[in-house]
């Protein structure tokens, strides 16, 4: 019980940043589809790039092929999380319970519970860890979706910018460390770029132009900077 | 139906992405080069879905490269994240009313 109550302690901030980015999101989602859709995307997905990724998708009716590709990728940050999550959980929880609590592994609750001082973390940590944060994607999402016809196009425009505006906040604190990662972002964003702008390459599927040139630029990581031994892998987003 | 199915694909492999390996790998991976593919892809998909996108975020282009440049400014002063968001949505409104 001290587990759980000192988990959602943990996780009032990601909450309220959740709640902001997932309205957004809801006010971005509904220009395709429903709100009732966009608020059960938020709900079983729980993830901000591949939700984002996904309903540009959806609105641009890309095949199922190419979204579930988008989404794999995507995600595949969350199973290495997981993997490292997984060597500091206290040993005799039961599969069951992480089957639950896994479902709410995200970026920033990830670097939260990585971060913490103590050697294992206990299940009822990680249950108090992820509620706050589910509710307040969640909602944000609903109040966002329901509510964007009462705001003026200025201030709808204006929330364009607040998921990229925090993606822009995830990459850069670790681009400026590291100069392997910085070199990444870069080619990422000239390949990105060309997919964009390039005339007859741009006519490619959506998907692609962001599965192509992530997957070109992670291979040149991977081959022009292998990480060292004992390199920690945690980003710190909050 | 469409959307229902999309929706059930992107629940289902964010779902896989999270569990399987929490569930199945006990051990640290140790493979070099599937351990550097897997830590950069985030910096990689993260910026490819961010750029050359949040440039046109606007359909005025002043306003969209105003509030690039925020975000990135107050992202490499290592401002927390939920400030670099709030403080961008506010200030491309704030500025909104000198462009329209």
């Amino acid at each position: 019980m001290k587990d759980f109550i000192y988990g959602i302690k943990r996780s009032i901030p990601i909450g309220i940043a959740y709640l902001a980015v997932s309205f957004a999101f809801g006010v971005m989602a509904v220009n395709g589809i429903t709100p009732l859709m966009a608020t059960i995307i938020s709900l079983t997905n729980l993830t901000s790039s591949s939700q984002f990724a996904g309903v540009r998708l959806i609105f641009e009716t890309a095949s199922y092929i190419e979204i579930a590709a988008t989404i794999f990728l995507i995600n595949l940050r969350y199973s290495l999380m997981s993997i490292s999550i997984s060597q500091k959980l206290d040993e005799s929880i039961p599969t069951w319970k992480k089957m639950i609590f896994g479902f709410g592994i995200t970026d920033e609750i990830y670097a939260v519970a990585i971060s913490e001082d103590r050697r294992r973390l206990s299940s009822s940590y990680m249950f108090g860890m992820i509620i706050l944060p589910i509710i307040g994607w969640t909602l944000g999402t609903l109040i966002g979706a329901v509510s964007s016809t009462l705001f003026s196009n200025r201030l709808l425009e204006a929330l364009n910018i607040a998921l990229y505006a925090m993606f822009v906040a995830i990459i850069t604190p670790d681009a400026k460390k590291n100069l392997s990662v910085f070199i990444v972002v870069i080619i990422s964003i000239a390949l990105s770029c060309l997919f964009y702008y390039v005339p007859y390459i741009n006519e490619v599927n959506p998907g692609l132009k962001i599965i192509i040139p992530t997957i070109f630029a992670t291979l040149l990581g991977a081959i022009l900077f292998p990480l060292k031994e004992n390199n920690k892998e945690e980003k710190e987003n909050v | 139906m469409y959307n229902v199915i999309v929706v059930i694909i992107m629940a289902l492999l964010t779902y896989l992405s999270r569990i399987l390996p929490l569930v199945f790998i006990k051990n640290q991976i140790t493979n070099k080069f599937i351990k550097s593919f897997l830590y950069y892809i985030p910096y990689a998909v993260l910026a490819c879905l961010t750029f050359p996108a949040i440039f046109h975020f606007s359909s005025n282009i002043y306003l969209s490269l105003i509030g690039t440049a925020l975000a990135l400014v107050l992202s490499i002063l290592n401002q927390k994240m939920y400030i670099v968001v709030l403080a961008s949505v506010v200030v491309v409104f704030g500025c909104s009313y000198f462009f329209y």
